[in-house]
């Protein structure tokens, strides 16, 4: 049974969490670089920190002909997106807002990542930002109806689209095991969303750096910061949709909301240190071509299972 | 109260974005005052009650704006904006013609007689839309679909300009299409 | 909050979709004002869904059938633009009138053009 914790989650308390995973996360991929190169793994924790004091007193770069709105715009949506998707995301059982279309919600507010990294490759008038910035769009067109599925195939189990009632669905059995290819899909999709690891191409070296090529100071702080939260936060979205939410012996669900998010937050970064980057073209394709019919398949399994039940 | 206030805000901001978007001269401007204008339309439907169609609108005008941007910076001639210029015809006559609208239109809501209201909203909008499309208006739903399938090979066939024989050779004998990228799948 | 402020938001919307509808030359342009047209019927739709029949979800089927035109309107729209984009270099309402009474001239217009073009090739 899983308990409901005494107080409601607040919203502070709530981007205190999603920030302290970001900067786990960070530290993790510092981590992860440092034994890489052979430098001391302990010493990488405190990378992420000392480099936001570096960008803090960083001189903000400006360019001729920059599209000053629109650019800072597009790094301050990034985090603002993060955080509005993480209002649905329960801890334990409580979310700072179980809304009755709490799936929807999360996913109208992550695509909203889409604008933000298109506006920072735009409005910085550099061609390598704007690539970026187009490469994060066809991105975004080939993981996002894979994703949609596979957050459908999650209400389709639960019969409704409020998160609360999608854990409450898996006292029995996880929707991991009941619908394994939809999970698989929301990680690859989770990877994508966040442009982490294989799907890094929007902010790639060959683009020196892309949509982040210009930001410097602050506003890269601000980027890089967006993106840890963004990772997290679809990491966090994981378990409630597919591993039990809170469910768990002994612990309560708060702890074990938290233990499950950071085991996938750390599948993720770590993914996102084995696996190279993926070509777009080559990723279009796959998405449409196998992840598309994949997660439809899977859509169907469900629906059945469901229908049989 | 506060709703009210909510509403005027978003009611405005509505408006005057919509008229951003034919007064800015950037395209990449136009096309986020749109969205903008869509999000504050979007507002006074939750205000309403209807969280999931509300939320929907956010979520497709936010994927259908970003798609739109590629077009508009492709297609127009001076998508940054950088060389102010006019690309407009008969302006007056336009103005004049969506001023007479907004007239009578306004005339008419504000002189017709609304009916009075028969019932009250049920406690989940979501599940009497639902409910509906998949009962009695499944006519609509199955035209909807119907009608975006279509809409998805219209498309595909208007804006390809390669066909079958352009990836299989004349004969259609070729055994991997002749494709100008190869894409993911092994082919 | 009261039907007629909704409708008359609704009105506004519709009004500045017309006018950027009929007065812009560039066919995304003409689309955008299209769309703001389809966004005053979405509000006037849960408006009236609202304040006059709420137990009967035809206002909320409606909206649904908006956004779908909304989105097929976008798509074909487009691809319309890129067909005759490619066929004609042409990306000007003023420009793709084909049906209308000026067109005819135009075409021929443009046939002479291409005439003298030839000519001048050779």
């Amino acid at each position: 049974m899983v308990e409901g914790d005494a107080s409601p989650l607040s919203l502070l308390t709530l981007l205190v969490l999603v920030g302290v995973l970001a900067y786990a996360a960070a530290a993790g991929s510092a981590l992860l670089h440092a034994r890489a190169a052979g430098t001391a793994p302990v010493a990488a924790l405190a990378v992420p920190a000392r480099e936001s004091a570096r960008l803090l007193v960083q001189r903000r770069r400006t360019v001729p002909g920059a599209d000053a709105l629109l650019w800072r715009l597009g790094g301050a949506l990034l985090p603002v997106a993060a955080a509005l998707a993480a209002l649905v995301v329960p801890l334990g059982s409580t979310a700072v807002s179980d809304l009755s279309v709490g799936v929807v919600w999360f996913n109208a507010m992550e695509v909203l990542a889409w604008c933000a990294v298109w506006l920072l490759g735009w409005g910085a008038n550099s061609v390598w930002g704007l690539v970026g910035g187009y490469r994060f769009l066809i991105q975004g067109l080939s993981y996002e109806l894979p994703h949609m599925f596979a957050l459908i195939t999650a209400a389709l189990g639960a019969g409704s689209l409020r998160v609360g009632d999608i854990v409450a669905a898996q006292e029995g059995v996880w929707f991991a095991v009941l619908m394994p290819a939809a999970f698989a899909v929301y990680l690859v999709s989770a990877l994508a969303m966040a442009f982490w690891g294989p799907f890094d191409a929007p902010v790639g070296r060959d683009l020196a750096g892309g949509a982040s090529a210009e930001p410097t100071g602050v506003d890269r702080l601000v980027l890089l910061a967006g993106r840890y939260m963004l990772l997290a936060v679809v990491a966090a979205m994981a378990v409630p949709l597919f591993l039990g939410g809170g469910a768990g012996p002994i612990l309560p669900a708060w702890a074990w909301s938290l233990f499950k998010t950071a085991l996938v937050l750390g599948l993720l970064v770590w993914i996102g240190h084995r696996v190279p980057t993926v070509r777009m073209d080559r990723f279009t394709e796959v998405g449409w071509m196998v992840l598309l019919p994949l997660s439809l398949l899977q859509a169907l399994v469900v629906s059945v299972l469901v229908l049989a039940r | 109260m506060a709703e009210t206030v909510v509403f005027v805000v978003c009611a405005l901001g509505a408006v005057a974005s919509g008229v951003a978007v034919f007064v800015v001269d950037s395209m990449a401007r136009a096309t986020f005052a749109l969205l903008a204008s869509f999000l504050f339309a979007a507002v006074p439907l939750l205000l309403l009650g209807l969280s999931y169609l509300g939320v929907l609108v956010v979520l497709m005008m936010v994927m259908e704006m970003m798609v739109m941007v590629v077009f508009m910076i492709m297609y127009m001639m001076n998508p940054a904006g950088l060389m102010p210029m006019s690309m407009v015809h008969n302006k007056a006559g336009a103005l004049t013609v969506a001023a007479v609208t907004f007239a009578v239109l306004a005339a008419g809501v504000l002189l017709v007689p609304w009916p009075a209201r028969e019932g009250s909203p049920p406690g989940d909008p979501t599940l009497q839309l639902a409910e509906a499309i998949m009962g009695p208006h499944m006519l609509v739903m199955m035209l909807v679909g119907m009608v975006l399938f279509a809409t998805m090979v219209a498309s595909v066939v208007l804006s390809t300009p390669r066909g079958r024989y352009d990836r299989y050779g004349d004969d259609l004998r070729r055994p991997r299409p002749d494709d100008p990228i190869r894409g993911g799948v092994g082919r | 909050m009261t039907l007629e402020a909704f409708l008359l938001l609704a009105a506004a919307l519709f009004s500045v979709g017309l006018f950027g509808a009929l007065s812009q030359q560039s066919v995304v342009m003409v689309m955008m004002g299209l769309e703001l047209m389809i966004n005053g019927v979405i509000v006037a739709a849960g408006a009236l869904w609202f304040f006059v029949s709420p137990e009967r979800p035809d206002g909320q089927v409606l909206v649904l059938v908006a956004i779908t035109a909304m989105a097929v309107e976008m798509a074909v729209g487009f691809a319309v633009t890129t067909a005759i984009f490619r066929a004609r270099d042409i990306d000007m309402v003023d420009a793709a009138d084909d049906l209308g009474d000026r067109g005819r001239a135009q075409e021929e217009g443009r046939e002479r053009d291409r005439e003298q073009d030839r000519e001048r090739d050779r």
